[in-house]
């Protein structure tokens, strides 16, 4: 099956769980920024937890469907509609050749996510099928989608037993532009002050125009650094240290105005003081966030991030059980 | 230039990166012997195959691993950490098979050139070149002597990252001797690729255009980053230069750096390396007299 590309979007992309284990020649992971709805997705139209989608952002395409399909959009609120008929989310419909899937204005959340049954069918590159546009590889040429562009799905058999499986509504997130992120201090957060420290948890840090794949920057306050006799190697500002690596979430205040919080295509190390790290479980959420919305950052310890992680898991696995 | 520099190294400080991460800081300040460590270590870890660890990433004075949660416990692997930290110790007697490299590079190249000089405002000083600034700021009477320093030991390879390929080198020179700058006041938009940039203690080689804050100094004609793998030193991984990695950056004119670029876009460079095994105690002891013995080994035949 072919699916055409009219008018791409603001930036859609094909991303599948991400590229792992590449992490020390410099190479971020990609894949799924909000990997609970691209997960669900594929869980709703009967694909392996790892085939690769679309992901849609801010703005959708316009997408035509050349065959019988099977297809879930999961993830922001932006209402899809085919062939200009409102048409569900969070549930498995069925395309028919012609079919012409088109979107009305994102109305909450950031990123929309098409699971295709089958999954969308580009080159493996690195054992991932991510996107990973600042150099060009994986996913569609290496790029986001353009129009004219037609993309190959895999095989999927007769799936039409998936049409019309629902996720259940207590399991389908709300997106609100309040959102609160749990991170765990650490890394080099020794180099803040304490008063910057309790300043930068509470704080309601605003999301700045600079919002990616690669990071989101916020604004709303100003943090402090211990001072001390620059270390060699670190440069003089005070804000620098002897370039390290950065965890994916992982938290820096380049020159204590602006802190940044890494995403899926991060750069992987730098000179930046790190403070701490978004947990695992609420990086979907921070996916979902967008220009102006607010954030505030709560301290936790590992457990509580373990379970979090325990909770997110769990709840996958019972929505993957009640749609069988 | 009043910056302390420690032969002792302090404790380790070991933290969690979130719950898929543990970064351990081996030491605030850069030297040879606690990357030769974090290289150690890392090396070790690398070894035991611990199922749970994804990714091992060695850095200049760190080291960070990520890990699955749901299979390794981030407690339990920083506790084995801490018993290979032990075995290394100081990493004395740390020997490394690694390659000795010739990495041409053209110094105050015109690309580079109006590089900087469109970002002048974002300078610590404005009037001079990157160049002149830093050969100033060092102690240097000429920036030619600058150069020459530059070019006249080679460096180690120390972490890869950033963005893929990029390597930053630190340089086989006892600490009085090493070289440090400032980043950007506030970094560029624009970088070329394969730029020749130096910030803090490191120098890189910029492996894709694109923002950057390091001090700008020349262009190498050949590629640390083939996302095609065209060239025969980019088959095996996209990704040329290695932790651990001795480069020599050997300045050339614009006749052996158009030569170069021919070959490259012709597909038939090959960067010149010899195999060599590193022993970081020999470095350590009298880096000048080891760096003329490494360097017999690359241009000798």
């Amino acid at each position: 099956m072919v699916i055409e590309i009219g008018q791409p979007g603001l930036l859609s992309t094909v991303q599948d769980a991400g590229r792992f284990g590449e992490y020390a020649l410099g190479m971020p992971p990609s894949g799924a920024m909000d990997l609970f709805s691209y997960q669900v997705g594929n869980y709703l139209v009967g694909n392996e937890e790892d085939a690769a989608g679309l992901e849609l952002t801010y703005f959708g395409p316009e997408l035509t469907f050349t065959e019988d399909a099977i297809i879930a959009l999961t993830g922001a609120e932006m209402p899809p509609k085919i062939n200009g008929e409102e048409a569900a989310t969070w549930e498995a419909l069925a395309v028919s050749p012609g079919d012409v899937l088109t979107f009305d204005y994102l109305r909450s959340g950031a990123r929309s996510y098409l699971a295709v049954a089958g999954g969308i069918n580009v080159p493996l590159f690195m054992h991932s099928r991510s996107t990973y546009t600042l150099i060009g590889l994986g996913g569609h040429e290496g790029r986001a989608l353009q129009e004219g562009d037609e993309l190959k799905t895999g095989d999927a058999g007769d799936r039409s037993d998936r049409v019309g499986k629902r996720v259940d509504d207590d399991h389908v997130p709300t997106y609100s532009s309040e959102t609160e992120l749990r991170v765990i201090i650490g890394l080099a957060s020794y180099r803040l002050t304490e008063e910057s420290m309790e300043e930068f948890l509470n704080t309601t840090w605003t999301v700045t125009p600079d919002a990616d794949r690669v990071g989101y920057r916020y604004k709303g306050g100003e943090l402090g650094f211990v001072e001390r006799e620059q270390p060699a190697g670190a440069g003089a500002d005070q804000a620098n240290v002897v370039d390290f690596g950065y965890p994916i979430g992982s938290i820096q205040v380049p020159g204590g105005v602006e802190p940044i919080v890494l995403m899926n295509d991060a750069v992987t190390g730098g000179g930046y003081a790190t403070i701490g790290t978004v947990i695992s479980a609420d990086r979907d959420r921070l996916a979902q966030t967008k220009t102006n919305d607010r954030t505030r950052f709560r301290s936790v310890d590992l457990d509580e991030a373990l379970e979090a992680r325990k909770q997110r898991r769990q709840q996958l696995a019972e929505v993957k059980e009640a749609l069988g | 230039m009043g910056r302390s520099v420690d032969t002792e190294l302090p404790e380790a400080r070991y933290s969690y990166g979130g719950d898929e991460y543990v970064f351990v800081e081996l030491a605030e300040a850069m030297s040879l012997k606690v990357n030769f460590r974090a290289m150690a270590i890392t090396n070790k870890l690398r070894e035991e195959v611990i199922p749970g660890v994804t990714d091992i990433c060695p850095s200049n004075a760190s080291y960070m691993v990520r890990i699955d949660p749901d299979e390794l416990h981030p407690d339990d692997l920083i506790s084995r950490l801490k018993e290979i930290d032990e075995e290394v110790g100081d990493a004395e007697g740390f020997e490394l098979k690694t390659r000795v490299v010739d990495v041409p590079v053209m110094m105050e190249d015109p690309w580079t050139h109006e590089t900087l000089m469109q970002f002048r405002d974002r300078h610590q000083d404005p009037d001079v070149t990157d160049l002149e600034y830093s050969a100033r700021i060092n102690g240097y009477d000429s920036k030619d002597d600058f150069i020459a320093a530059l070019l006249g030991s080679p460096w180690l390879v120390t972490m890869i990252g950033f963005v893929p390929g990029l390597p930053w080198c630190y340089q086989l020179v006892p600490p009085e001797e090493q070289v440090e700058v400032p980043k950007y006041v506030r970094p560029r938009t624009f970088t070329p690729e394969r730029a020749f940039g130096f910030g803090g203690g490191f120098a890189v080689v910029y492996s894709v255009q694109g923002a950057g804050g390091y001090q700008l100094y020349g262009l190498a004609p050949a590629p640390v980053l083939d996302v095609e793998q065209k060239l025969k030193d980019f088959k095996d991984s996209m990704v040329f230069p290695k932790p651990g990695d001795v480069f020599n950056y050997r300045g050339v004119d614009r006749e052996e750096f158009d030569r170069i670029r021919s070959e490259v876009e012709d597909g038939t460079f090959e960067y010149r390396k010899r195999e060599f095994v590193f022993h970081a105690d020999r470095s350590l002891e009298d880096p000048h007299a080891y760096n003329r013995e490494i360097l017999g080994v690359l241009y000798g035949d």
